[in-house]
């Protein structure tokens, strides 16, 4: 089932041209991996998602992006409502600098107007449990989550994100700044939540695109060139720039 | 942009077409034996295998090297799966070579059985047949490949002429032909199993080409894909 669809999806930043005409379908329950050289507009398309584009200045967009069936684009849609929808987890992991716990329940804070704090015990623990984090943190939570390792405050920003209930994880190089034992944990991790979430991962690493996504997309000067099964796309991509940039001939 | 790996593919490329050239000469040289009854050559054959062997061991080696350290993918990494697959058809192929250099040892102080006629007749078609296989790899050419898979069912025709006459013409009318007659049938069945290895070869190059597998589907080749 597509989750999110973009018609005709056009971006410019100022006037520079940074998405041209995507059309694409990312399905639920599924890991999407999107490839490209730097600056081939993966990030931007991956921020149209859930809005976080509006932040910068002299942002046009045209087109349709349906999440669930409703354009996101609309002038009327709810950013808070969305953002809750769909969450993002960045290059470097960025905990606020409070404790482990208020880390967690702080979206839960802001998107519910009263709520007790059994109820918050248990959004932090379900949260943690998620990550994997509970056992190792179960004792900490009132530590400062900034005291955590690359790897936990990673995973962390993603419990933050749990916490608040999503649909859509967005993930952009959620692993770059990771050794390679904790970024086959974050990969493994990211395994066990698709059967929950929707989740699209932006990456320059090429094998970990190929080891944890189930489709994949392609994107060079703003242009998605491919879409299809992992598999194919790394085995037999159909068009020549796809395998040029896969096999390391370009960029 | 010439990759650093690209060096070492054409190091892949160079020694698989050693390989076939190794496998083509012992092919030739066990019919030769035969043809001419000459014992020190089939020995050669056997003796070279370990040769052989060697490079097949070391192109494996290779191969698995190359995807240890450059995780390739797309076309790259099909060559080199497709190139695995092909040096250890060429070194079946090779073994072939040995049986019918053995079998040929079996009978050359032994009268000749009769003259031969289709035998030479389906070695050269086996020859051509890895000739074109090969070919077909180094150059990309899916036409070739697809030619060598049609080439088989003449193959098969030929060993069933050969088998026919064996066995109707010489150990039905007369048991005492038997012990050479049943040599001359083993060596055309080897002769047969050399063309069914270079369809294996055909399949991978088409594999490697178009990433499209026709291996156990007949039917994408009838269709004309």
């Amino acid at each position: 089932m597509a989750k999110i669809i973009t018609k005709n999806l056009n971006l410019w930043y100022g006037t520079f041209h940074a998405l041209k005409n995507i059309n694409s379908s990312f399905e639920a329950n599924r890991i999407t991996a999107i490839i490209g050289p730097s600056g081939c507009g993966k990030s931007t398309l991956l921020r149209v998602f859930n809005r976080m584009n509006d932040l910068i200045e002299g942002v046009r967009t045209d087109g349709e992006v349906l999440i669930d069936d409703t354009n996101i684009l609309n002038s009327h849609t709810d950013l808070v409502v969305l953002r809750k929808k769909v969450g993002m987890v960045f290059q470097r992991p960025n905990p606020f600098p409070l404790s482990i716990y208020e880390n967690i329940v702080f979206g839960e804070k802001i998107h519910a107007d009263s709520i007790t704090r059994d109820k918050l015990d248990e959004i932090v623990e379900r949260s943690l449990r998620d990550v994997l984090l509970w056992d190792e943190l179960k004792d900490r939570l009132n530590e400062p989550a900034l005291r955590l390792s690359l790897e936990q405050k990673q995973r962390l920003c993603i419990a933050r994100l749990i916490a608040v209930k999503p649909d859509i994880l967005l993930m952009d190089e959620p692993c770059s700044t990771l050794d390679p034992q904790a970024t086959a944990r974050v990969e493994e991790l990211m395994r066990e939540l698709k059967n929950r979430y929707t989740i699209i991962i932006v990456t320059h690493n090429m094998q970990q695109a190929a080891r944890v996504s189930d489709d994949t997309g392609f994107m060079l000067l703003g242009e998605l060139i491919e879409f299809g099964k992992t598999q194919e796309i790394f085995t037999a991509p159909h068009d020549k720039r796809t395998e040029d940039y896969i096999t390391g001939r370009y960029g | 942009m010439e990759r650093h790996v690209d060096q070492e593919l054409k190091e892949l490329n160079k020694d698989i077409l050693k390989m076939s050239a190794l496998a083509e000469e012992a092919i030739y040289k066990s019919i030769e034996a035969l043809k001419n009854r000459d014992k020190e050559m089939a020995r050669s054959v056997i003796d070279n295998d370990a040769n052989i062997d060697k490079l097949e061991l070391a192109v494996d080696e290779k191969c698995i090297d190359l995807i240890a350290r450059y995780q390739p993918m797309a076309k790259d990494l099909r060559f080199i799966t497709t190139g695995m697959k092909i040096n250890s058809e060429l070194e079946r192929i090779a073994d072939i070579a040995v049986d019918i250099a053995q079998r040929t040892l079996e009978i050359v102080d032994k009268p000749l059985l009769k003259p031969l006629v289709d035998i030479p007749k389906l070695t050269a078609v086996a020859q051509n047949m890895v000739k074109m296989s090969i070919d077909a790899f180094v150059k990309g050419d899916i036409a070739l490949a697809k030619k060598v898979l049609l080439s088989d069912s003449e193959a098969d025709q030929l060993r069933d002429v050969i088998q026919k006459e064996l066995i109707e013409d010489y150990i039905v009318k007369d048991g005492t032909t038997a012990p050479r007659a049943v040599q001359l049938l083993l060596i055309a069945r080897f002769l047969e199993r050399i063309c069914d290895h270079t369809t294996n070869i055909a399949e991978d190059v088409i594999y490697m080409v178009q990433a499209e597998v026709v291996r156990h589907h007949p039917e994408k080749l009838k269709n004309g894909k």
